[in-house]
C-alpha cells in the first residue's frame, strides 16, 4: 500500500470532503468538527502505520514511491522516509488532532473553512517532510503558507492581518531565493550529466565548486533560518504566534518551525558540505545568541503567549546548535529536541489557549492563584512546563543533553552560552508558572473558572503522556533516527577530510611547483 | 480546403467570418431584437481552434507571409481560449451595462483576428497590419461605454500613444527594409546572418525602433504610461481581454522577430532587454503596492508580468522560448479569470472596482471570493497553480542561461507582488463588510467560464507536463 501518499492525500481529500458539507448559516458545525477530527485521527493512524513498517536499522529511504511528473526537467513525484523525517511525520499526525480539539469551542465562526484549512495545512506539512525531489519539496513548502496565512488572518486576534501578512512575506522572501538555488542545482546537474534533475539523492552526489556552494548554501540557509527562526530572522514569530488562534500556534510551534531545522539537516548541510563547514561556526554563534536572547526577552514578557513564543526562539537555538556541531550526538539531539519541543511547546500554547478562551486575556498579571481554582489544568501545565525546562525524566532533557554533549565535543565555548540558556529557561518558565498559579486569587473573575472540559482532557492528556514517554523511553524515539543521522554526519565529515586532503595535495603541488621554479630560475640566470 | 496555400490562414478566416456574421446580424436585426450573437463568435473561435489543431505539426505557410507553424498555432490556441472566455463572461456584463451586443462582439472578434494574424505573421509589414487591426478594435472597445468620461479619456490616451508607437514600429520596418532589402522575417534573418552589418549603426537604429514599438504594446517600462489609465477606464472585461490577448499577440511577434531574424544581434539587444525586463518587473510591482483601485492594481501587475515574460526573451535559450509560451497561457487564463470576477461583481451604476468594495466579500459571495483568491494566488506564483509553474519555468530559463541576477530580481519582485495580491485577499476575508453589498447573481454561462478557468489553473499547476511538452514542440519549428 502506498502509505506515504495516503498520509498526505488523506487530509487533502478529507478537506475537500469537509468542503462539500453544506453549512449555510452555521448549521452542522458539530458534524464538521467530528468529521475533521476523525480524518485527522485517521491520518495519525496512517503515520503510525508508517512507523510500524519502517525498518529502524536501515539508513536508506524507505517506502519510496516514484512516478514521473515533469519528465522534460527530471522532476518526479518522489517521496520516501528515513529516520530523520519519520518521527516528524508522526509528530505532524499527532499534533493535528490536538489542534482540532483545541479549537472545539474556541472557534465559532466559519468552522467549516477553518477545518478545511487545518487539514490542507497538515497535508502540505507532511508533504514537505516526505519529498525527496527538490521541486516537489518547494511546492509543498510554499503551498503550506496559504492555509497558515488564512488561519492566522481570519481566526486570529486583534493584530491578525498584520501578523498574517508578515508571516507570509518573511517566509516567502526567504524561500524564493532558495528556489533560485534549486534551479541552479538542477542546471548544474544538467551541465554535469546532460540531464536536468531535482532528485535529492542525485544532487547529493554532485561535485559543486566551493564558490557556488557558498552562494547556494546562503540561499538555502536564509530560507531555513527564517523558518526556524534563527536570531536575527525571528521577528515574524512573536507576531504570528501571539495573533494566531490556538490551533494555529500549536501547529506553528509544533511542526512549522521544525521545517527550518529539518531543512538544514536534509538539504542545506548535506547538499553543500564545504559551505556548511565554513558557515557552521557562524550559524552556531547566531544560535547561541538566539538561545540567550530568546530567554531574556521571554523573561520580561507580560503576555503568556509571547513568553512561550520567545521561549521557542531559545529552544530552537539549541536545535540549530546541535546541527552545527555535525556529530552524531549533536544531530541526534537536535532531532530529539525537535520532537520534544513540538510536544511541549505545542502543549504550552494549548493550555495558554485554554486560559485565554476562559478569560479572553493572556496577560500574566490578570491571573494568579489559579491552582486553587483549576487544579487539574494546573497539574497539566506543570508537567508541560517541566518538560519544556528540560527536567530529567521528561522529554526536554534528553535532547538538550545530547545537544550540549555534541556541541562540547565540537567546541566547548558554545556550551557555555547554551548552558546559560538552560538555566534561564527554568527562570522564565517557573516564574510565569508561579505568577499564574500560586499565591492568592487576585482577580475575582478568576475564582469561578471551569476546570478541564472533556475535549480539553482529550487533547492535554496525550501530550502529557507522550512527554513522559519520551523522557523515560528515549531509545524508542532515538533508535530509528540513528542510522540516517550517522549517514549524514559521515557524509559531512568525509567531505571535510576529503576537502582537507585535497587542499593539502594542492598545497603540496604548489610547493613542488615553486621548488621546481626556484630550481629553474638559477639555470636561466646562469644562461643569461 | 481550396488549396494548400490557404491552409495557414484558416484559423484567422474562421474568426473573421464569425465577425462578419455578427456585423451582419447587428445590421439586419429588428430594433430591440436579442439574438445569440455571442454564440456566433464562439462557433467561429471553435472553428479556429479545430483548424489550428488540424494544422498542428503541419508547418504550413500561406502567401509566404503567414506561417502556420506550431509556435503561431500555440499562441492561436491561447488567443482562442482568451476569446471564448471573454465572450462567456461578456454574456452577463454587456446586458447589464447596456453595451450594444452586435457591435461589441464584432469588435472583439476583429481584434482577435488581428491578434491571431500577429501571432502567425512572418513578415514585418503583415505584423504591422495585424497590429493596427487589433489596436483599432481595442481602442474602440476601451471607450465603448460612451457615457463614461473615464472610458473616453482612457480610449483617447490609448489611441494617441498607440498611434505614436505604431509610428516608431513603422520607422523600424523602414530602416530594416532599407538595410536588408526585405520585410520577410526569414529573408531578413538569413541576410543578417550572412552579411556583416555589425559596424553599421543603422541596424541598431532599426533594432531600437522596433524594440520601442513592441515595448509599447507589451507595456514594458518606460513605455508603460498608458497602461494604468487605459486599464482602469475600460470596462473590466475589456481590460481583461486586452491585458491578455494583446499581450500574448504582441509577445508572439516580439519573440518571432527578435529571436529569429535579429538573433545574430542578440549581443546588442540582450543587455537592453535585460534592463527593460528588470525595470518592468520592479516598477510594476513596486507601484502596484500603492494602488487602491483593483483594476489599476492589476494593470501594474500585468506590467510586471510583461517583465517576467521579457526574462524568457533575454534568456533566449530553448527553455526560455518554451517558457514564454507556457507563461503566456498560464497568465492569460489567470488574469482573464481575475478580471472576469471583477466584471461580474460590478453593477450598472457602479463598477465596484475599488479595493474597499471587496471588504467582507467572503461573507456575501463565498464562491466568487474563493475563485478570485485562486486567481490572485496564481498571479502571485504560489503552488499548486499555473502561475507557479510559469514562473518556475521562466526563472529556470534565466538560471540556465546564466542570468542569476535577473532570476533574483524576478523572485524578489514576485514576493512584493504577493503583498498586494494579498491585500485583496485580506479585504475579502479579513475585513467586515462595510455597507450591505448588492447580491450579484452570476449567470450559468459566466459561472461555467469561471469554473473552466479555475480548473485550467489547477491543471496547469499540478499536471503541466502535457502543455509543457506542447510548448517545447512549438519552438522546435521556427527558431
Amino acid at each position: 500500500m502506498p502509505l506515504l501518499s495516503i498520509s498526505w492525500l488523506l487530509p487533502t481529500v478529507g478537506a475537500l470532503l469537509v468542503l462539500l458539507i453544506g453549512n449555510a448559516d452555521g448549521r452542522r458545525t458539530s458534524l464538521i468538527r467530528w468529521v475533521t477530527l476523525i480524518i485527522s485521527v485517521a491520518a495519525f493512524v496512517v503515520t503510525l502505520a508508517i512507523w510500524a513498517s519502517f525498518d529502524p536499522a536501515s539508513p536508506e529511504f524507505q517506502l519510496v514511491e516514484r512516478h514521473l511528473w515533469i519528465p522534460a526537467f527530471g522532476i518526479d513525484y518522489y517521496i520516501g522516509v528515513d529516520g530523520i523525517s519519520l518521527l516528524l511525520i508522526v509528530l505532524t499526525g499527532f499534533l493535528t488532532p490536538v489542534a482540532v480539539l483545541s479549537s472545539w469551542i474556541g472557534i465559532e465562526r466559519k468552522v467549516k473553512e477553518f477545518c478545511v484549512f487545518l487539514l490542507l495545512l497538515e497535508a502540505a506539512m507532511i508533504g514537505v517532510f516526505l519529498s525527496l525531489d527538490l521541486f516537489l519539496f518547494y511546492v509543498f513548502w510554499d503551498a503550506m503558507l496559504v492555509p497558515m496565512y488564512f488561519l492566522i488572518g481570519i481566526w486570529g486576534y486583534d493584530q491578525r492581518i498584520y501578523a498574517a501578512i508578515k508571516f507570509m512575506l518573511y517566509t516567502m522572501a526567504g524561500s524564493v531565493l532558495m528556489l533560485v538555488a534549486i534551479l541552479g542545482l538542477a542546471y548544474l546537474h544538467n551541465a554535469a550529466t546532460g540531464m536536468y534533475s531535482f532528485d535529492l539523492l542525485k544532487l547529493y552526489t554532485l561535485d559543486i565548486a566551493p564558490a557556488t556552494q557558498f552562494w547556494f548554501f546562503l540561499a538555502f540557509a536564509v530560507a531555513f533560518a527564517i523558518k526556524v527562526p534563527l536570531f536575527p530572522f525571528h521577528t515574524w514569530l512573536p507576531d504570528a504566534h501571539v495573533q494566531a488562534p490556538t490551533a494555529g500556534s500549536v501547529i506553528l510551534a509544533g511542526v512549522l518551525l521544525k521545517m527550518g531545522t529539518y531543512g538544514f539537516v536534509r538539504f542545506a548541510f548535506p547538499l553543500f558540505p564545504l559551505a556548511a563547514h565554513y558557515f557552521a561556526p557562524w550559524i552556531a554563534v547566531l544560535a547561541v545568541v538566539g538561545i540567550i536572547y530568546g530567554a531574556l526577552v521571554a523573561m520580561v514578557q507580560p503576555d503568556m503567549k509571547k513568553l512561550v513564543a520567545y521561549s521557542s526562539v531559545s529552544h530552537l537555538g539549541f536545535v540549530v546548535l546541535g546541527i552545527c556541531a555535525m556529530n552524531v550526538n549533536g544531530v541526534q539531539g537536535a532531532m530529539y529536541q525537535m520532537l520534544a519541543h513540538g510536544v511541549s511547546t505545542g502543549g504550552l500554547f494549548l493550555i495558554v489557549g485554554m486560559l485565554s478562551d476562559r478569560r479572553h486575556t493572556r496577560l500574566i498579571s490578570e491571573f494568579g492563584g489559579l491552582k486553587a481554582v483549576v487544579p487539574r489544568l494546573t497539574a497539566a501545565f506543570m508537567i508541560i512546563t517541566l518538560a519544556s525546562i528540560g527536567l530529567p525524566g521528561l522529554n526536554g532533557f534528553i535532547g538538550e543533553f545530547l545537544i550540549l554533549l555534541g556541541a562540547f565535543r565540537w567546541d566547548p565555548r558554545y556550551v557555555v552560552g547554551a548552558g546559560l540558556g538552560v538555566i534561564l529557561s527554568a527562570v522564565y518558565m517557573l516564574w510565569m508558572f508561579q505568577r499564574v498559579y500560586y499565591g492568592k486569587v487576585t482577580h475575582p473573575e478568576n475564582s469561578r473558572l471551569p476546570d478541564l472540559l472533556p475535549h480539553e482532557w482529550s487533547s492535554v492528556v496525550p501530550l502529557c503522556v507522550v512527554a513522559l514517554l519520551m523522557g523515560v523511553f528515549p531509545t524508542v524515539f532515538l533508535k530509528p533516527t540513528e542510522p540516517a543521522v550517522t549517514r549524514i554526519v559521515d557524509r559531512l565529515q568525509n567531505t571535510q577530510t576529503l576537502r582537507v586532503e585535497r587542499l593539502e595535495r594542492a598545497e603540496r603541488l604548489e610547493r613542488i611547483a615553486e621548488r621546481s621554479e626556484r630550481l629553474e630560475r638559477p639555470e636561466r640566470s646562469e644562461r643569461r | 480546403m481550396i488549396s494548400p496555400a490557404f491552409d495557414a490562414i484558416v484559423p484567422m478566416l474562421s474568426v473573421t467570418l464569425a465577425a462578419l456574421a455578427c456585423m451582419a446580424w447587428e445590421a439586419f436585426r429588428d430594433p430591440g431584437e436579442r439574438g445569440p450573437v455571442g454564440g456566433l463568435g464562439i462557433v467561429g473561435l471553435i472553428g479556429a481552434a479545430v483548424s489550428a489543431a488540424v494544422l498542428w505539426n503541419g508547418n504550413t505557410a500561406s502567401f509566404g507571409v503567414i506561417s502556420g507553424d506550431n509556435f503561431g498555432l500555440f499562441v492561436t490556441l491561447v488567443l482562442v481560449a482568451v476569446g471564448i472566455l471573454t465572450i462567456m463572461f461578456s454574456s452577463q456584463v454587456i446586458d447589464r451595462d447596456g453595451i450594444p451586443a452586435g457591435e461589441y462582439y464584432t469588435l472583439i472578434l476583429f481584434s482577435l483576428t488581428g491578434m491571431i494574424m500577429m501571432a502567425t505573421a512572418n513578415d514585418l509589414l503583415v505584423i504591422f497590419i495585424a497590429l493596427e487591426v487589433l489596436s483599432l478594435a481595442v481602442y474602440v472597445l476601451t471607450g465603448i461605454r460612451r457615457e463614461d468620461p473615464r472610458a473616453t479619456e482612457a480610449a483617447f490616451k490609448y489611441f494617441l500613444l498607440g498611434a505614436f508607437s505604431s509610428a516608431f514600429f513603422l520607422y523600424g520596418i523602414a530602416f530594416t527594409f532599407g538595410l536588408t532589402g526585405s520585410t520577410r522575417l526569414d529573408r531578413i534573418g538569413s541576410y543578417l546572418a550572412a552579411q556583416s552589418l555589425s559596424d553599421n549603426p543603422l541596424i541598431l537604429v532599426a533594432l531600437g525602433l522596433l524594440l520601442v514599438g513592441f515595448a509599447f504594446k507589451i507595456s514594458a517600462v518606460p513605455f508603460h504610461m498608458w497602461t494604468p489609465d487605459a486599464y482602469e477606464g475600460a470596462p473590466a472585461i475589456v481590460t481583461g481581454f486586452m491585458s491578455t490577448g494583446v499581450k500574448a499577440a504582441a509577445f508572439a511577434a516580439f519573440a518571432r522577430v527578435f529571436l529569429s531574424s535579429f538573433e545574430p544581434f542578440s549581443a546588442d539587444w540582450a543587455p537592453i532587454v535585460w534592463v527593460i525586463a528588470a525595470a518592468t518587473m520592479i516598477l510594476g510591482t513596486v507601484v502596484g503596492v500603492a494602488q487602491t483601485n483593483l483594476k489599476r492594481m492589476l494593470a501594474y501587475s500585468s506590467i510586471a508580468h510583461g517583465g517576467y515574460l521579457l526574462v524568457g526573451l533575454v534568456a533566449a535559450n530553448e527553455v526560455g522560448k518554451a517558457a514564454i509560451l507556457f507563461y503566456l497561457a498560464a497568465y492569460a487564463i489567470t488574469n482573464l479569470a481575475a478580471f472576469g470576477v471583477i466584471a461580474l461583481l460590478g453593477t450598472r451604476d457602479r463598477e465596484n472596482d475599488e479595493l474597499r468594495d471587496y471588504a467582507g466579500l467572503w461573507y456575501s459571495h463565498p464562491g466568487l471570493s474563493a475563485l478570485m483568491t485562486v486567481c490572485l494566488l496564481s498571479l502571485g506564483g504560489l503552488p499548486p497553480t499555473a502561475g507557479f509553474i510559469g514562473k518556475w519555468y521562466i526563472f529556470s530559463a534565466a538560471v540556465s542561461a546564466g542570468y542569476y541576477g535577473l532570476a533574483v530580481i524576478g523572485v524578489l519582485t514576485s514576493v512584493i507582488s504577493v503583498f498586494f495580491y494579498l491585500r485583496v485577499v485580506v479585504m475579502m476575508y479579513m475585513q467586515e463588510p462595510g455597507t450591505e453589498p448588492p447580491r450579484i447573481h452570476v449567470n450559468a454561462i459566466s459561472m461555467t467560464a469561471l469554473t473552466v478557468a479555475i480548473a485550467a489553473i489547477f491543471y496547469l499547476g499540478i499536471l503541466p507536463t502535457q502543455v509543457l511538452n506542447l510548448a517545447s514542440q512549438s519552438i522546435a519549428t521556427i527558431f
